[in-house]
Order: structure tokens, then C-alpha cells, then sequence
């Protein structure tokens, strides 16, 4: 079947079968930042924005953004720049697989929320996204240099 | 030039990472969308023999390319070993590539490869295998003499005598003994003995298992894999597969996550069959639930432990029994068991302080998941079952927690018969401690604790506790006399040097660090170093990311390759000025004579060099090795603050303050993540972590509902600082900081359970229901 949607602000049209997940025709047309880890909705790795909103899409029916905005890190490089900044002067970006479904969240969360946040409304909305490498806390120290700077 | 050595540089691939660029295994493969997709048929008994397999309609479905089974030809029926570890390797040589045996739920019974994973996947439901399904061996303190064999195989062997006793299910064996520990336990005042079982751990490595095989323009077999061995998988496929070395290229791109889980071989096997048969390139993407069931996970391990201490405390003997579960082979089984006296019995057995030691024990097989490396590997269990025994000692003994480890706890300058007794696999080396701040490390994490000598718990009412448990730690740096670590600095015109690395960066930041160490030297800015790693074709040779190694073994020898490039630029200008070497200096920017005559830049020299038309002209490149004499322990202290509710058993980790002692710090921020991520890993282990089976032998926690890994909001604080502390054996004073984070979680959030309920959790994971029967039945 025939699948339209906005894919980083550009129209996109594509070929899938019914059964495929969002994931795969992202990363089957180029979107290499959309990792696969835990293939069971539980790590949000895979996570991109639907309309402005994080869903995660290794689960999620590429049939069912038909329509849709999907916005990945490839579309939002100028807006987080200052956040892959912060990131990698903490050195928060370790096998950094996790990471760019990490800046996506976060860059929904401030438009969501605003920047003015508490460390546990932060943790609250980013809880989902696993990290095995850092043990969280300088990612933490990364996002709040980063809404800092967008005070 | 500033120094760039001990100054937080942003990791040299960092941004590329979080940008998505596509740079690991599977982002390379996407891009061949020719490559035949390989996919596993796995083995749903524990142990079984396969009597028949039927493939006949499989092979003719439409785009199918092959089907790989023990029974072809062109499968060799070698024996080897899967772990990553330098040849000959202390792991038994115990499976063959495909074999008419299944070890465990998950086994590799045969693959296919197909056009796509859809096809594959329908190929392996249409293929029909008869099994006869024998009695499995699942409960590892019962597997020593079952009457089931799980290596009945002629051909299984060690590569020198590590104990194996394959009839007996014992994949290795081992004891030693210094002094005579029965005596001096007899002459004790107080003994304090009991028996821990630390649990099977699953790594979680973001990325999960992959690799991507293809012919190249000269004919030769090219792997890319997310491996942390890159030069171990060349050598293991070439036996293997009896194919030629020279013939094979093993690269290793950005890779997600290792922590010990990728220091073996995985699919890498049967897709370089597949390519090897078929001539077209492979990728071989492991399911997450095949990584859960059909890679390895942590050892578990049952450990006795007996400690015999005079009434002041002081430690006379210790007597570590350690029964260890390979699973169905024995990949790392001898090495992991080893190091849980040999990392974590010299923080006690001190010369002339201490007076008998005795460790020993058995690594048995059963049929369950291979037990495989894993960032800790070894230390961290026996921490559990040590650092435990020293509160249980403590209390015995009437002193605080800290009072007991300061009383008997290794200082600098001295050391530990067991240097010389254990090394990894084979004897040990003596070694005296260069570098050792656990006074610091003590007294500071103390501080930071605000701990309590005389109670470690407060009473919140309404049944809640604060409470705070201890635990210290030790890890080493690299394997000494058997790791060799080597760089190659070449000289570009403009000035800019190539580093090329066979050392394995997996994420922890050794590309970057390695750079910093090169760059520092030579007196460069770092950008002037472009580092590439981990490419057998076109990197010298390096065991790979383990051990704690990297920053060590492989810093040293680019501490020699960049003094080395240095003294070459010297020479080299010398002679052109004709003038003696010694009267040269490069000082990073400019190659100068003592005289003030002469000066040149690094830029024109280096440009001069490739096409001045006057003679002369020379490719600048060194090759430099390094072989570590010493494996310098890191040291840590650590306290854990927890909050528990007694009417339910629930805890939560109010913070989690460690001091550690690496040595001289590289790179504050990435040392300080890897501490810190360390911890967090060791957090999980301790509180809910656990690989559990059904009766039958299959693997229950195979997905991330079942798995529970920390998240963030379970772990809100952690307090990471690090003493000031230089070893004169390591680059700048560096020790190792990769593996010491996970050691302490599981004692010292036991013992603060301990002191907050009376309740011993002598059991891993350490769940609230434990501690909640634990007080029933008192």
C-alpha cells in the first residue's frame, strides 16, 4: 500500500506492506538516527514525534501515520544543537545509541512544557527513555545546560 | 599548546552519534539492500540430540539462497571456543560451529539465509527437525556427576590444564592456598562463615547483536560486526572455518553497548558461512530476544566464605569457596570464577598483615544460556559474598562498618601474596601497590555520606528507616604480560597526525582519550589528531575493550608511539640541517635548533616532506608496543542511603556516594560517566535484575517486561567524586575505570538493608519481599 506523510517537513510517499512498523520504513528509506533495541515498546530508542508528540515506533503501524508529521533528530538538528552540545561536554553520549531518540524527547518536552522545569518533572517525562551506559545523571546535567541556555 | 591531558574534551564521535548518522553495523547493512538475510533456528530443549532434520520444501520457497546445517560439507567440524579471549585461550574448547547436540533453549540448531527476514523466517517454520530430547541438567549445584553428559563430544578440550572434567559437567576446577588457612582459622578468636548466590545478569547492550559479512573486490571476507574483539574474531573465524587469515577483514564501526557482552563470537559464524557459500554479502541481526537467550549473561554463582579475625578485628585468614554456573559452554568460565578471589581477596589478604588465604572451587555446566565476560567479570560477585562477610564480621567483632575495612584494608605501598598466586587463568605476578587511596576514599565518602560511626540508621517513624550500608572495591587495569597494546602515528602534510588503534571503542571514549594522550605529548591541539580504530586490515593489533585495559595498555603504548613521532621529527629535521638530533626540539608548532638559527613549522616541514623537490622526502610513521608488567588495581569506597517502608519491604536509593581511586584522570567527564553508569549497572544487579528460567529450562526474562533494567526515576542521585591519585606504571598516572563502578551495589545496598531490618539477604537480587519474609520470620 501507498503511505503519504511529512517527514521532516518534506512530503514523503512510500511503498509499504500492511503489516510493516514505522520503524522499519523510516530506517529502510534512510533514517539511520531510529534505532531498534528492546523491540517491545519498553526502551524508547525508536522513539520519534507524531504531530509533535513522541510515540514509540517500533510499535507503532506505519499504516497509521498516514497523513501524519513525523519529525525525527535529522529535523530538528538546529533546534537541539546547543543540546548535542551539552550532551558530549559531559560526556553523556556513550554508545550513544539511545541518544537521539533522547534529544527528540527532550525537544518535545520543552514544547510541551516549557523550559521552566523541575528535575522531576524531567525525569517524570524522559523516564521512559533507557540508557544503559550513563547511569542518567549527566544526561540530566546536559538537559539542564541546556534549558538554561534557552531561558 | 595548553594540556589537553586531564581537561574534559568532548568525545571525538559524540555529536556524529546523537546527529543519527548512520555509523553502526546495521545503519552499514541498510544500505545493501542485495544482502541475504540470516536467521537462526533455534533449539526449545534445554539438551537434546537431533536425529533428523527435513528441508525440503524450505529450500525450494521462493527466495531462499541456502540452508546451513551440521551435515553439510562445507561446515567444518572444528572444536573452538566463542570467547574473545588471547590464544590460547583458558576457556575449554567446547562447540562446534553447528552440532547434532542442542545445549539449551536457544541453541543454534541451523540457518537460513533468504532474500529478506520475512522469508527466512517463514523458511525456518517450513523446515522439520526430530528431536530426541534428553534429560537436561538445569540446577547448577547438581550438575557436577548427573548422569547426563552435556560434552559427551571426543573432541572437547582445554588448551592447557584448567581442570576440565567434561564427564563430570565440570568445565574447570581450580584451588590455592597460601599459608595454612585451617590453622590459622583455628587459632582465631572469632570466625564468622556463610554461604551467597549471586544471579545470572543480562547486559542489555542497546544494540543488540549484528554483523554483515561480504566478498570484496579481491576476493577477501570482510566482517563488520559489533564486536568488542575485532583481532580475536579474525583468529577465531580463520581456525574455525579453516580459512585463510590473509583472506579475512574484521572492522568494527560505532558499536551500542559492550560491557563485556560483545567480547565473544555471535552471529558472525554463520553469516560468514553464508557469504562464503553464496558469494553475496549477509547480515546477521540478532532479535533482542535472541540476545536475551542465545548470547550470554553474567555467571552464577553460589560463594562460601569463611573469615577468621582476632577480637580487635584483625583478619587472620579468609577462605573463599566459589561454585560457578557456564551454562551450556565454557566461554570465560575459568577466568571469571578466578577473578572472584583474585579481584577481591587482596583488599584483605595483605602481606605481612594477613596470615593464610585459601581459594578454590568448581565451574560446572548445565543446560541454561551460556555464562560469558561481563564488566565486573567475576569481582563483582565475590564483592557481594566478601563485603557482605565483612559486615556480618564487623557486628561479630563489635565495630563500625567502615572500622573493620579501615582496620584490615590494603595501603599503598604494600601487597598481597595472591598477586603472585592468581593471574587470569594461570599463576600470578608479584606486585606491590604503587597507587592506593582507600584511605582517602574512605574518609571522603564519609564526608560526603555524612556517615554515622556509632548508628548507620535513623528511625523516620510511621515504619519507615533510613539506613546506610558500605562496601569497598578493587578491580585491575589490563592482564600483565599478556595484553599487548600497540599505535601508529603517521605524519600528514599541514601537520596532522593519523592515530591508528587497534583498541576497541565501544562507547566508552578510548578513541578520544587515546587522542587526548597522543595529542599531549606531541604538544598538539587535539583536532590535530585523527584517530581510527579497530580495523584488522589497517590497525595494529590490540586485544580489544576488556580487562579494564584500554586507557592503561593501549595509553602507554601511545604514550611511546607519540615520544617515538617526536624523536622522529627531531631526526629527521637534524639531518637535513646537519646538526646533531639533541640540538633539535619540536615543541608542537615548530621544529627549532638550540642555537635559535634555524626554526621551522610543523606544516611546511610536514608538506615539505611529501613533495619538496630537493631529496629527502619521507613518509614519518612509528609503530610502538606496549606489554604491561602490572595490572594496578582501582580502588573505590562506597555507601549506599536507602529509605525503607517495614510494612512492605519496599526501598528506594535516597543516594549513592562513591569515592574512587583510578590514578590520574584523562578525561574528567567521561571518567566521571563511567562511574556513574557503572554504579547504575550495579544498582540493577542488586535490586531487581535477574535471569530466571521456568522448570523446563526456558529463559522466562527474554523481553524488557520480564527484564527489568533502572530507570531513571529509581536512581534519582548519585554521588560520584574521585581521590587524587597517580600509579608512576600508567599513562599520566592512569589506572582503570571501566569495570570498579558495578562491584559494590549489591553489598553495601545489602548491608544497609541489614542495619535497617536485622534482615541478611544472603540472595541476589535483593527484592522487597525477601527482606519482608525476612522479618516475618524472625
Amino acid at each position: 500500500m501507498k503511505l503519504d506523510l511529512i517527514l521532516n517537513g518534506e512530503p514523503k510517499s512510500y511503498l509499504i506492506k500492511e503489516d510493516e512498523y514505522l520503524l522499519d520504513v523510516l530506517r529502510n528509506n534512510g533514517i539511520a538516527s531510529v534505532k531498534r533495541s528492546c523491540d517491545s515498546s519498553s526502551c524508547a530508542m525508536c522513539t520519534v514525534l507524531l504531530d509533535g508528540k513522541p510515540i514509540l515506533s517500533c510499535s507503532f503501524l506505519a499504516a497509521r501515520a498516514q497523513g501524519k508529521a513525523i519529525t525525527t533528530v535529522e529535523g530538528i538538528k538546529d533546534e537541539v544543537a546547543e543540546f548535542f552540545k551539552a550532551m558530549n561536554q559531559e560526556g553523556a553520549i556513550q554508545c550513544g545509541y539511545c541518544d537521539s531518540a533522547l534529544a527528540v524527547t527532550v525537544y518535545a518536552m520543552i514544547k510541551e512544557l516549557g523550559t521552566d522545569l523541575s528535575d522531576e518533572q524531567i525525569r517524570h517525562y524522559i523516564n521512559g527513555n533507557v540508557c544503559r551506559c550513563s547511569g542518567y545523571m549527566s544526561q540530566m546535567r546536559a538537559i539542564k545546560t541546556f534549558l538554561g541556555g534557552l531561558k | 599548546m595548553s594540556k589537553v591531558v586531564g581537561i574534559a574534551v568532548p568525545k571525538k564521535d559524540g555529536e556524529g552519534m546523537i546527529k543519527g548518522k548512520p555509523l553502526y553495523t546495521n545503519d552499514m547493512a541498510m544500505r545493501d539492500p542485495d544482502a541475504l538475510v540470516v536467521k537462526i533456528m533455534r533449539s526449545p530443549h534445554p539438551f537434546a540430540r537431533i536425529k533428523s532434520i527435513n528441508k525440503s520444501v524450505a529450500e525450494k520457497m521462493e527466495g531462499v539462497a541456502t540452508i546451513i546445517t551440521h551435515l553439510d560439507a562445507d561446515v567444518p567440524r572444528t572444536i573452538y571456543t566463542r570467547a574473545g579471549q588471547g590464544f590460547p585461550e583458558p576457556s575449554p574448547h567446547d562447540k562446534f560451529i553447528l552440532d547434532e547436540y542442542v545445549r539449551y533453549v536457544g541453541d543454534e540448531v541451523l540457518a537460513v539465509a533468504a532474500v529478506d527476514a520475512r522469508t527466512a523466517k517463514e523458511a525456518i517454520k517450513a523446515i522439520k527437525v526430530e528431536f530426541e530430547v534428553l534429560e537436561p541438567v538445569l540446577d547448577f549445584e547438581k550438575a557436577e556427576g548427573h548422569k547426563s553428559v552435556i560434552h559427551p563430544e571426543p573432541e572437547a578440550h582445554e588448551m592447557f590444564p584448567i581442570g576440565f572434567d567434561p564427564k563430570n559437567n565440570l568445565a574447570c576446577s581450580y584451588s590455592c592456598e597460601d599459608g595454612d588457612t585451617d590453622l590459622e582459622m583455628s587459632k582465631s578468636e572469632i570466625v564468622v562463615e556463610d554461604t551467597f548466590y549471586t544471579q545470572a545478569q543480562a547486559h542489555y547492550c542497546a544494540e543488540t547483536h549484528n554483523c554483515y559479512t561480504y566478498m570484496d573486490g579481491h576476493e577477501r571476507l570482510n566482517v563488520i560486526s559489533s564486536t568488542q574483539v575485532p583481532h580475536h574474531i579474525r583468529r577465531i573465524i580463520s581456525k574455525a572455518l579453516g580459512f585463510d587469515r590473509s583472506r579475512i577483514r574484521v572492522h568494527k564501526p560505532k558499536v551500542g553497548g559492550g560491557y563485556g557482552g560483545k567480547q565473544q563470537i555471535h552471529g558472525e559464524m554463520l553469516a560468514c558461512l553464508t557469504t562464503l557459500r553464496t558469494g553475496k554479502s549477509a547480515i546477521c541481526n540478532f532479535s533482542r530476544k535472541e540476545v536475551f537467550e542465545s548470547t550470554f549473561s553474567r555467571h552464577q554463582m553460589r560463594i562460601k566464605v569463611k573469615i577468621g579475625a582476632n577480637k580487635d578485628g584483625s583478619i587472620n585468614a579468609i577462605d573463599m569457596n566459589v561454585l560457578s554456573n557456564t551454562g551450556a559452554y565454557g566461554e570465560h568460565a575459568l577466568t571469571v570464577f578466578m577473578l572472584a578471589g583474585g579481584k577481591t581477596l587482596p583488599l584483605y589478604i595483605v602481606e605481612g598483615q594477613s596470615k593464610a588465604v585459601k581459594f578454590g572451587g568448581k565451574v560446572v555446566y548445565t543446560n541454561k544460556t551460556p555464562g560469558g565476560a561481563y564488566r565486573g567479570y567475576g569481582a563483582m560477585q565475590g564483592n557481594f559474598a566478601l563485603e557482605s562477610m565483612m559486615d556480618i564480621l564487623a557486628e561479630k567483632v563489635g565495630v563500625s562498618p567502615a572500622k573493620i575495612r579501615e582496620i584490615n584494608m590494603i595501603k599503598e605501598g604494600q601487597t598481597s601474596p595472591l598477586f603472585k598466586l592468581m593471574g587470569e587463568g594461570t599463576e600470578g605476578k608479584a606486585m606491590n601497590i604503587e597507587s592506593c587511596k582507600l584511605d582517602y576514599c574512605m574518609k571522603r565518602t564519609k564526608e560526603l555520606a555524612k556517615w554515622n560511626d556509632e548508628s548507620q540508621v535513623i528511625d523516620l517513624g510511621d515504619n519507615k528507616v533510613r539506613a546506610q550500608g558500605m562496601a569497598i572495591a578493587m578491580q585491575g587495569s589490563g592482564i600483565q604480560d599478556i595484553d599487548m597494546a600497540s599505535a601508529v602515528l603517521k605524519l600528514n602534510d599541514d601537520g596532522f597526525f593519523n592515530l591508528l588503534i587497534g583498541a576497541t571503542e565501544i562507547g566508552q571514549g578510548s578513541d578520544t582519550i587515546l587522542s587526548q594522550i597522543a595529542a599531549d605529548v606531541l604538544n598538539v591541539d587535539v583536532s590535530k589528531i585523527i584517530v581510527y580504530s579497530s580495523d584488522t586490515d589497517t590497525t595494529p593489533f590490540d586485544p580489544g575493550a576488556y580487562a579494564s585495559k584500554t586507557t592503561y595498555v593501549t595509553g602507554n603504548a601511545v604514550i611511546k608511539a607519540a615520544k617515538a613521532m617526536k624523536a622522529k621529527i627531531e631526526s629527521k629535521v637534524a639531518s637535513l640541517w646537519n646538526i646533531e638530533p639533541k640540538n633539535v626540539e619540536f615543541d608542537g608548532q615548530f621544529i627549532k635548533s638550540a642555537d635559535g638559527k634555524n626554526s621551522i613549522s610543523i606544516e611546511e616541514f610536514s608538506s615539505d616532506m611529501f613533495y619538496k623537490m630537493c631529496g629527502g622526502q619521507e613518509q614519518l610513521m612509528v609503530c610502538e608496543s606496549f606489554v604491561p608488567e602490572v595490572s594496578p588495581p582501582p580502588y573505590m569506597v562506597a555507601i549506599a542511603d536507602i529509605t525503607i517502608d517495614k510494612s512492605t519491604g519496599h526501598y528506594n536509593i535516597n543516594d549513592y556516594f562513591a569515592t574512587i581511586d583510578c590514578g590520574g584522570i584523562i578525561n574528567p567527564s567521561l571518567v566521571q560517566v563511567q562511574g556513574e553508569g557503572g554504579l547504575v549497572q550495579g544498582i540493577g544487579m542488586a535490586c531487581y535484575e535477574d535471569v530466571v528460567y521456568s522448570a523446563g529450562g526456558q529463559m522466562i526474562t527474554n523481553n524488557l517486561f520480564n527484564y527489568k533494567l533502572p530507570a531513571r526515576k529509581e536512581v534519582p542521585k548519585i554521588t560520584v567524586e574521585f581521590a587524587e591519585s597517580y600509579d608512576p606504571t600508567g599513562p599520566y598516572g592512569a589506572k582503570s575505570i571501566g569495570e570498579i563502578g558495578v562491584d559494590t551495589p549489591m553489598a553495601a545496598i545489602a548491608n544497609a538493608i541489614y542495619k535497617a531490618t536485622g534482615v541478611r539477604i544472603k540472595t541476589l537480587p535483593l527484592f522487597p519481599e525477601k527482606i519482608l519474609l525476612g522479618m516475618k520470620n524472625r
